[in-house]
């Protein structure tokens, strides 16, 4: 049905999970960093961590891919030259991870910063009182009711994040989105592949979304909610 | 967060962009290749690349006994990413001009055709920038027929494609009146095929090596000399003992290396 | 870094930033216009009349824009039905194909986000309103959707942010943009980060500019919400 090319297909969709999922690795701790920045007393943390976001929304994700590709290369490179080094390479892969980790990052850093500021100080207040180191408090005490909070608008960055994977089969990876065109173009049948590319997106989206909806009421247990 | 955690971050980040670079007595060599050029690149069902470029640098790797491993990169990318040092050498139907000499070096050449324009059979189109005004002609960005189109048909709207499969696509639906290309990626890539069988060659043999070049060469950055000179080797090698013509003989039925 | 090479290139890539405006503008203007009476059925009563609406924004929402814009360009192209339909002037176009994939894409969240405003207006609101006696027309355009309308700024103001970086895909399907205007000065003098630095600038500026616009916007009407804390 797809002339031989599923298998591919299928591998292609691995490797954008596989993206995707790095991805998030990467994002959620630039979110954690750039929120911690945003909420710091530092003035020049606060204002770097604003430049981030500033600049992440203001750049296509595609430029930002072109840019870390070759230019980050280039970087490492001039790096490489004055220490000596063997040389890095940034392949394919890590320049998608680490763009779509880095764009991302940014708004992580947002909700991640909205979700603290969403818990009532009382609480952190009250474990301080208790006796607790203050590390002690964001992790038992702080930081499980952030997640709740964070995680509606993770979910939207999660989909999101999984959409924008298909950028980087213009830097060359075999992704879902490279595979379908190379097959779509070579039997010149791009129709039949971009619709059997949007279904498995679709299928990722879906399930993803199935996932987050029990999370969600795995992590309000316990939290009165009223129906509208 | 912790000075520690960024430390070990930091870490992790290098040793995952490891794939060091060249050691200079190119026991391993990465070569960057298209994939979307047929005859000599293109992407079979299972995944992998084939091709006459593919079976020439695989004998040109087992002549240098040298292991090869292979980068799919778009082909407007690959003279930035070769100086970038993601690869060392570029087969993919690269021509020799002087023109790219200045920010790479190149091999002699490893085979020569010349460059057609190709249109839909029956239209009367006349092939000479005063013909083609207001036409629209599509090329492969970055290439050698880009720069030839934009410099002669300048009363045409040129379009630029990422992929020349892109380009066949945009003739075959009717966007585009005519493509410059090369004439055995015209012939095995398109016209020879089902897709391009209402399709046909229009106007003159293009040869004139101020755009075109001498023929495809293996492109190398300019400093790797060593590298240049075995590569070198390996072509004249693999000439006289057979394998090139063996090669060349699966995919063309006429001399391909001197096919201008 | 090389401005010499950028100083030559900065015709084309000012031709591409009106290029990047001008399919922002024509995507967001059709899109919205569409996502109107799209939202109103959205929110329709009837699961016979919302639900090809949430279909709809069900699967635009859940691909990549460039799968859908792919499908559009070359996709359609490979039919001979299409090519030789009364469409086919229109769907040859690669800027008619961008126009629409774009305007599509925006219309599916612009429909999500309009019903979302028009869920949150207050209950209070719509009794009042059918207990004066309006009818269901005077009381959606003069309650729900004038509520609706500054509730969803600040989201359609991201989603139109996100419409102006998503324009730069215009340059995989031939379009000469911002984007495409890089590209080719990348392939032409072999200078990556000089030519998608000054890509980024141009989208940083055009960005800032549309950010200011809503900033405007949202203070103009929605200052009865604004917190006053400070």
């Amino acid at each position: 049905m797809l002339h031989g090319y599923g298998a591919s297909l299928l591998a292609g969709a691995m490797l954008t999970l596989s993206v995707a999922l790095g991805s998030l690795l990467i994002a959620s701790l630039l979110g954690v960093a750039g929120a911690s920045a945003k909420l710091s007393r530092n003035r020049f943390l606060r204002v770097a961590a604003q430049a981030y976001t500033t600049v992440i929304r203001g750049v296509p994700d595609l430029i930002m891919m072109f840019l870390i590709y070759y230019g980050g290369q280039i970087a490492l490179n001039k790096l490489a030259d004055r220490y000596g080094w063997d040389g890095l390479v940034i392949d394919p892969f890590v320049a998608g991870t680490l763009t779509i980790g880095f764009i991302f990052g940014a708004y992580m850093t947002e909700i991640f910063r909205g979700a603290f500021l969403a818990v009532p100080s009382g609480q952190h207040e009250a474990a301080l009182a208790y006796g607790m180191s203050r590390r002690q408090a964001f992790r038992r005490v702080v930081g499980p009711q952030m997640l709740r909070h964070a995680l509606a608008p993770l979910s939207n960055t999660w989909l999101v994040m999984v959409k924008s994977t298909a950028i980087v089969s213009l830097i060359g990876l075999s992704d879902l989105m490279q595979r379908a065109s190379s097959a779509g173009t070579t039997t010149q049948q791009p129709f039949l592949f971009y619709c059997a590319a949007g279904a498995m997106y679709l299928v990722f989206t879906s399930v993803s979304e199935l996932l987050f909806a029990w999370l969600g009421r795995r992590y309000a247990a316990g939290v009165r909610q009223v129906r509208p | 967060m912790q000075r520690r955690h960024l430390a070990t971050f930091a870490l992790l980040l290098a040793a995952a962009t490891t794939a060091f670079a060249q050691s200079p007595d190119w026991k391993t060599i990465r070569i960057a290749v298209e994939g979307a050029y047929p005859p000599f690149s293109e992407v079979g069902p299972d995944g992998k690349i084939k091709g006459f470029d593919i079976d020439i640098a695989n004998a040109l790797c087992a002549d240098l006994k040298a292991q090869c491993t292979f980068v799919q990169q778009e082909f407007d990318g690959m003279i930035p990413g070769l100086n970038a040092r993601k690869f060392d050498a570029i087969i993919a139907s690269m021509s020799i001009t002087e023109e790219r000499k200045r920010s790479v070096a190149f091999s002699d050449k490893y085979y020569a055709t010349p460059a057609r324009l190709i249109a839909k059979k029956g239209t009367g189109l006349v092939p000479t920038p005063d013909g083609m005004k207001g036409k629209r002609i599509g090329v492969q960005r970055s290439t050698t027929h880009d720069r030839f189109a934009t410099e002669t048909f300048k009363d045409s709207e040129i379009v630029r494609y990422t992929g020349q499969d892109q380009v066949f696509l945009d003739l075959q639906s009717g966007r585009l009146d005519a493509v410059l290309l090369d004439q055995v990626a015209a012939n095995l890539g398109f016209l020879q095929r089902p897709a391009g069988k209402d399709f046909g060659v229009i106007g003159p043999v293009y040869t004139d090596p101020k755009y075109f070049g001498i023929g495809a060469g293996v492109a190398m950055r300019k400093g790797d000399t060593q590298l240049q000179a075995r590569i070198n080797q390996a072509i004249k090698d693999i000439r006289t003992d057979g394998t090139y013509q063996k090669i060349a003989k699966q995919y063309f039925d006429f001399d391909v290396y001197n096919g201008r | 870094m090389d401005f010499d090479a950028i100083r030559d290139s900065l015709p084309s890539y000012l031709h591409g930033a009106g290029i990047t405006l001008l399919l922002t503008l024509a995507a967001l203007a059709i899109g919205l216009l569409c996502a109107l009476p799209l939202a109103v059925l959205r929110g329709w009563p009837s699961r016979w009349v919302a639900g090809p609406v949430w279909a709809f924004t069900y699967v635009i929402r859940g691909t990549p824009l460039l799968v859908q814009l792919f499908l559009i360009y070359y996709g359609l192209a490979q039919f001979d039905v299409v090519k030789q339909s009364v469409l086919w002037p229109w769907l040859s176009s690669a800027w008619f194909c961008a126009i629409a994939a774009f305007a599509i894409n925006t219309c599916a969240y612009t429909i999500e986000i309009l019903h979302g405003a028009m869920r949150a207006v207050p209950a209070g609101e719509i009794e009042a309103a059918r207990a004066m006696g309006m009818p269901r027309g005077v009381m959606l355009r003069r309650v729900i959707l004038a509520a609706a309308f500054r509730r969803m700024l600040p989201a359609y103001g991201n989603e139109a942010i996100l419409m102006l970086q998503a324009t730069s895909l215009a340059s995989t399907v031939t379009l000469m943009d911002i984007t495409g205007a890089a590209r080719n000065m990348n392939s032409t003098y072999y200078l990556p980060f000089e030519a998608f630095l000054t890509a980024a600038a141009l989208y940083l500026v055009l960005t800032t500019a549309l950010v200011g616009l809503f900033h405007a916007a949202e203070r103009r009407w929605l200052m009865p919400w604004q917190a006053r804390t400070r």
